[in-house]
């Protein structure tokens, strides 16, 4: 089944805020074996001018893609998910993502391109608090492989 | 690793980062499995890995994204000054049972803005003779 490609443009309502604990900010560090102390320590953290401890640069990716998520599984773009291969991650941070943060992404469908059998999707989730603030842009391109 | 933040002064195009080799075991994967939500089983379950035609057990590519990332934040002295981060996944790394894998991650200083006291870092990840990250490119803000 064909990727639609009538879904470029298109933007999901945003997603229910995720709460960034403490203590998935210190796993998740620990599970990419970061060792700065702005991830573990929040008086050390404070120290350099943060609200507390801090996300490593890629955390955002755990919101990102539940803001993927709803295009995965919205039956009318035709992704099947078994195909799915993550080609490309970018992340632009307007601040560092802090514990205590309630974030909420929007997603949008920047493109999607058939090629040589394959379907290639490029998704922007934007990344902002409850309260509007902006805090990061992850864009995500996702390589659907065609058929044998 | 050191708290100091590295200074524009301390930064020039051209200087390499301190290198690394991310030494990537099963036991790794499981803990970014838990840690990341990521339960695709192509990165735990061999027999399935196999099954969906792959030679073996693969790391997630933000696995490897986001510890390749480290040996620019210890370089520069705070995680939060990493203000953008990039890669494509070019070859996956495979994790064998026994021996599991090593990436060797090294950066090289590409640009420096000292308006806006910016540097870019291009890092390379290799794996035995395959460069799995692509275009890897960060953006710090510098002291």
């Amino acid at each position: 089944m064909a990727v639609n490609v009538s879904f470029t443009g298109r933007t999901y309502p945003p997603t229910a805020p995720y709460a960034v604990g403490r203590e998935k900010i210190r796993e998740f560090a620990e599970a990419v074996g970061a060792h700065d102390v702005v991830h573990f320590d929040q008086v050390q953290a404070r120290a350099r001018g943060y609200r507390d401890v801090i996300a490593t640069p890629t955390f955002a990716v755990l919101i990102a893609q539940k803001c993927d998520r709803q295009l995965i599984e919205d039956p009318e773009a035709g992704i099947d998910f078994s195909r799915v291969v993550h080609g490309e991650q970018r992340f632009v941070h307007h601040r560092p993502i802090t514990a205590g943060d309630e974030i909420v992404g929007v997603l949008t469908v920047d493109s999607v391109k058939q090629a040589g059998g394959h379907a290639m999707v490029t998704t922007r989730s934007e990344l902002s608090t409850i309260g509007g603030e902006p805090v990061c842009t992850a864009t995500s391109t996702l390589v659907i492989r065609g058929g044998e | 690793m050191s708290d100091a933040l590295l200074s524009l002064s301390d930064v020039e195009v051209g200087q390499a980062l301190p290198p690394r080799t991310i030494h990537i075991s099963r036991a790794s994967l499981v803990q970014y499995t838990g840690a990341s939500l990521d339960r695709n089983r192509i990165h735990w379950d061999e027999r399935f890995a196999r099954s969906v035609g792959l030679p073996d057990v693969i790391a997630h590519g933000m696995f490897t994204m986001g510890s390749a990332i480290n040996i620019v934040c210890d370089w520069l002295g705070d995680a939060g000054r990493v203000v953008e981060y990039g890669t494509r996944f070019t070859k996956p790394v495979v994790v064998p049972y026994e021996s599991g894998a090593d990436v060797e991650v090294t950066g090289v200083v590409t640009a420096v803005d000292a308006q806006t006291r910016r540097a870019t870092v291009e890092l390379q990840a290799m794996c035995g003779a395959d460069k799995v990250l692509g275009r890897a490119v960060a953006v710090v803000v510098l002291g």
